[in-house]
Order: structure tokens, then C-alpha cells, then sequence
């Protein structure tokens, strides 16, 4: 398979960045190193390219649209200018894609989903639209940069002015920077207060530039960023979410809006009255060893589940991971084995996050007036 | 690429400082690139036996596990204990701070299957592109 290559793509191979497919593009994995990144995030602030990501625009309202039944988001509770995180289901409940929706007007919405999915999720909503509602696939025109970490509002109120202040947590509105009009919405994936900013691809390569002359910024690659969504307990499409696994399984049905028809709602309810097979779980291992992808938990002899995804934590000097077990075995404080042919992590399961201290929802808005 | 003088290499990326009857054990500043930042290292017992190209502990990145091959047999003598809870160290000090394993050597002609530092320059720039 061909790989398509992001805006920045040059910026990226001048900086020495260890490039590798992803969601069929070739993406920066690391610049520095993962964990110098992952901790500049933590302190500072970083500069992601997430260009790979997918955008649709859909215009009309959002019931005879039938954009309502697609998303398992509350739209009509959504005020203008604001964003919320939810899925898109199949009949059975299985998630063809997690994403976020943003209400850009009273009868216009951006979505914003996976690289990988980009084709089925089109398909998918393009098959479920009315008629005379308006669809368009915008991702190639369009480059997404990530500001995260806690300076990330000073840096922004830097380039954007302070008036970026006023943003809230899952709020987004347009800004000026050095002339030029840029959507930019408080969100992220790393736990941290954060930015991310939706420009006009042929804008991609002078904005990247902007922010990096700031010398707060340094640029990080999707490896720190998956370590980042780990330690906060986020999943990843294709780890913790396919089309087989339900919100209900995967612990996240607070972004399932029940008071609303949407496609696989009745599966949802059935669920809900069986005793589930599967249920997500975030763990901490007793030392350093990472857990990966594919190793079993175990509970005393029994096999009871297995890791979707395990890394080194930074932010905690110890291993953790994110698995799906037994619901009977799911017990925040159980302690399980964590196992691969002769490697054996003791490891313990936790509440989500398993790194508390992020500053994503910091309320930085009331200094503005 | 920091290749040390004096050492003797393998296939796999581990290097031996032979002393006397003893070698000490690590891996190079080339497969630390590779694996990037590490985490974790399993390490042998002093006594362990180990032979030669056999693997004798794993080590960890974050991007993904991997062994490590002995490349003289021989008894584990001395074990660096400080990488269990600094394996950064054989990143920032792959050929002194981050030695691994010192071993009684079993038998001296094994180091006829080993590389100078010499050819293990060339096998790099071959495997390398």
C-alpha cells in the first residue's frame, strides 16, 4: 500500500524524526526520544502533527438530517462552538469508529475521526444521511496540529492573542494568527490542557513554524502520544475499540447518549440486561516490565483476560496497561498476573486515569472577563 | 555511531571487553539506537551459566522487547545491578556505566567467533544499507 505523506512531511525527515506507517500515512514516531517527549509534555509543551486524522463537514439539521441516529452524541443539547467526544455504532452496538463531534453552526457540524477508518466511517454516514442533507469529506484539505501540555495556552495566547483565554474545555472558535483565520478547539489526547488546530493544508508547513519558534515548543511524535493516552486511560481505535466491542464493554458508556434513537441502541439495551463477556480495565504493573498487546491475565490459575495495549509509563516508573477481562475478575485493587510465554507482571487493576495528575481540565477561562 | 576500540562484537549487538579470564558483557551504541529509549532489563544471577549465543537476559524499550545473546560462555561473575532501576543507563552509556554481566570465560578459542571492531564496522555498514 502506497503511504500518503502529511503537509509537514518534509519539516518532519529535516528534523530527524523516525518516520513509520500509521493509519496509512507516514507519520513522525519520536524526534528526541518518546520519553524526553512524553515528559516535555507533561511540562512544557508539544507540538503534534495529526495531520493523518479524518474530517467531515455535514450540513442540516440534525434530526431530519438523520446525523442523530449516526452519532451516539447529544447533539441537541450541543451549543454552537462547542465539541463532544462519542462513537458511531453498527447495528450490534460495536464501534465502526470513536470520534468528535463539533457544532460549527445551528445546522452544520464537523466530525473529526480516526485515519484508519476514514473510508467505512464515509461509507457509513453517507449510507444513514437523508437526501437533501450536505456531506463532505474535507481530511485531504485539510492539517490538524496539536498544542499540549500546560504552557500550551500561554504559548498559544503568544500567536493567538488573549483573547484564546476565553476557550473552555471542549469549546473551539476562530483565531488570528500572523494574519490568517485558524478553528481552534480546547481538546486533545494527553491528559494535558491543550489545543488542537485545524488549518488549510497549504498552511500546515508555515504554522507548524510558528509555533515552533517559540522556544517553549519542541515537536513530539506519536509515540510519546500514544504513551500519553495510555497513562490517562484513553483507548485507541483497534486496540480498545473495533466493530466487536461495545461503549458498554469498553466502560464508556457516558458518551452514550440512551435518551436519543441512534443506530445500535437496541443491541446497547440487550447488553445491558445479559451479564457482559468482556469489560475494560486499566492496570498498573508491579515494576517496570511493560505489558503489551496480546499478553493474558490471569487471576490466581485462571485465564480471565487479555492486554490491548501496555507500555513504560514516565509519569509512573512502572508499567501499565489497558485489557479486557472477565467483568467477575474487574474489581478496582484486584491484583492479577499479567502473562507471555516465560514473562510473568505482577500487576494490579486501577481506576482510569491511571496518571491523575494531567491538566486537561484545568479552568483556565475565569482570568478572562 | 559510537563504536568502542578494543572490544570484541557479535551478530546480535552485544560487545566483550576481554580482562585476563574474565569478559565483560554489553550491548552497543548501535542497538541501543535501535531500541530506543529503555526501560527495563531482565538481568541473570551471579553463578548463572551462560554459553555462547544463547540468550542470557531481555531487554525492554518502549517501543518493544527484545534478547540479548551471550557472546562468550562462561559464569556469571559480577552482575550491574544498578540498570534494574536505571536501564536508561545502557542508552546514555551503552560501552562503560551500562555494562550488564561480567563472566569467568569458559573457553578462549570461543572468541574466534566473535568480530573485531574493525570487521563489526564493516558488518554494521552492511546491515545498515
Amino acid at each position: 500500500m502506497d503511504l500518503k505523506n502529511t503537509p509537514i512531511s518534509n519539516i518532519h525527515k529535516e528534523l530527524g524524526a523516525k518516520m513509520a506507517p500509521f493509519g496509512g500515512f507516514l507519520m513522525p514516531i519520536q524526534y528526541q526520544g518518546i520519553i524526553a517527549e512524553h515528559n516535555w509534555t507533561r511540562s512544557s509543551c508539544s507540538l503534534f502533527d495529526i495531520c493523518h486524522m479524518g474530517e467531515f463537514i455535514i450540513q442540516g439539521d440534525y434530526l431530519r438530517s438523520g446525523l442523530d441516529k449516526i452519532v451516539t452524541v447529544n447533539l441537541k443539547e450541543m451549543p454552537i462552538q462547542s465539541c463532544r467526544y462519542g462513537f458511531m455504532l453498527n447495528p450490534r452496538g460495536g464501534v465502526i469508529d470513536d470520534l468528535i463531534v463539533y457544532r460549527v453552526e445551528q445546522e452544520e457540524w464537523m466530525i473529526v475521526i480516526n485515519a484508519a477508518t476514514v473510508g467505512k466511517d464515509e461509507e457509513n454516514i453517507k449510507k444513514n444521511l437523508s437526501w437533501d442533507s450536505h456531506f463532505k469529506n474535507i481530511s485531504s484539505n485539510i492539517a490538524k496540529l496539536d498544542l499540549q501540555g500546560p504552557l500550551s495556552l500561554d504559548v498559544l495566547k503568544s500567536a493567538a492573542g488573549e483573547t484564546i483565554t476565553k476557550l473552555c474545555y471542549y469549546t473551539f472558535d476562530d483565531f488570528m494568527i500572523e494574519g490568517e483565520e485558524y478553528l481552534i478547539s480546547r481538546t486533545g489526547y494527553t491528559g494535558e490542557l491543550g489545543y488542537e488546530i485545524y488549518a488549510a493544508a497549504s498552511r500546515a508547513e508555515s504554522l507548524w513554524k510558528v509555533f515552533l519558534e517559540d522556544k517553549r515548543v519542541k515537536p513530539a511524535g506519536l509515540g510519546s502520544r500514544d504513551i500519553l493516552r495510555l497513562e490517562m486511560g484513553y483507548p485507541l481505535y483497534g486496540h480498545e475499540l473495533n466493530e466487536e466491542i461495545t461503549p458498554l464493554e469498553a466502560s464508556l458508556m457516558r458518551f452514550v447518549e440512551m435518551d436519543k434513537d441512534f443506530i445500535g441502541k437496541d443491541a446497547l439495551i440487550k447488553q445491558k440486561k445479559r451479564v457482559l463477556s468482556k469489560r475494560l480495565v486499566a492496570l498498573i504493573a508491579d515494576g517496570r516490565r511493560s505489558p503489551r498487546e496480546g499478553y493474558k491475565i490471569f487471576s490466581s490459575d485462571r485465564e480471565v483476560g487479555y492486554v490491548t495495549s501496555g507500555s513504560f509509563s514516565p509519569s509512573l516508573g512502572s508499567g501499565i496497561a489497558l485489557g479486557y477481562i472477565n467483568p467477575e475478575y474487574s474489581r478496582v485493587g484486584l491484583e492479577v498476573i499479567i502473562k507471555s510465554n516465560n514473562i510473568q507482571i505482577e500487576a494490579k487493576i486501577v481506576k482510569r486515569p491511571i496518571y491523575a495528575e494531567g491538566t486537561f481540565n484545568k479552568e483556565v477561562s475565569r482570568e478572562y472577563s | 555511531m559510537n563504536i568502542a576500540e578494543d572490544l570484541l562484537y557479535t551478530k546480535k549487538h552485544e560487545w566483550v571487553k576481554i580482562e585476563g579470564s574474565r569478559a565483560r558483557i554489553g550491548i552497543t551504541d548501535y542497538a541501543q539506537e535501535l531500541l530506543g529509549d529503555i526501560t527495563f532489563i531482565e538481568l541473570p544471577k551471579a553463578g548463572d551459566t551462560l554459553e555462547q549465543f544463547k540468550p542470557f537476559s531481555s531487554v525492554e524499550s518502549v517501543k518493544a522487547a527484545t534478547d540479548i545473546f551471550c557472546p562468550l560462555s562462561g559464569e556469571v561473575l559480577l552482575v550491574n545491578e544498578v540498570l534494574s532501576s536505571s536501564p536508561e543507563l545502557l542508552n546514555s552509556s551503552p560501552y562503560i556505566d551500562g555494562w550488564v554481566v561480567v563472566v569467568e570465560i569458559k573457553n578462549q578459542s570461543e572468541k574466534d567467533n566473535l568480530m573485531d571492531t574493525a570487521a563489526y564496522k564493516s558488518y554494521l555498514e552492511e546491515v545498515s544499507g
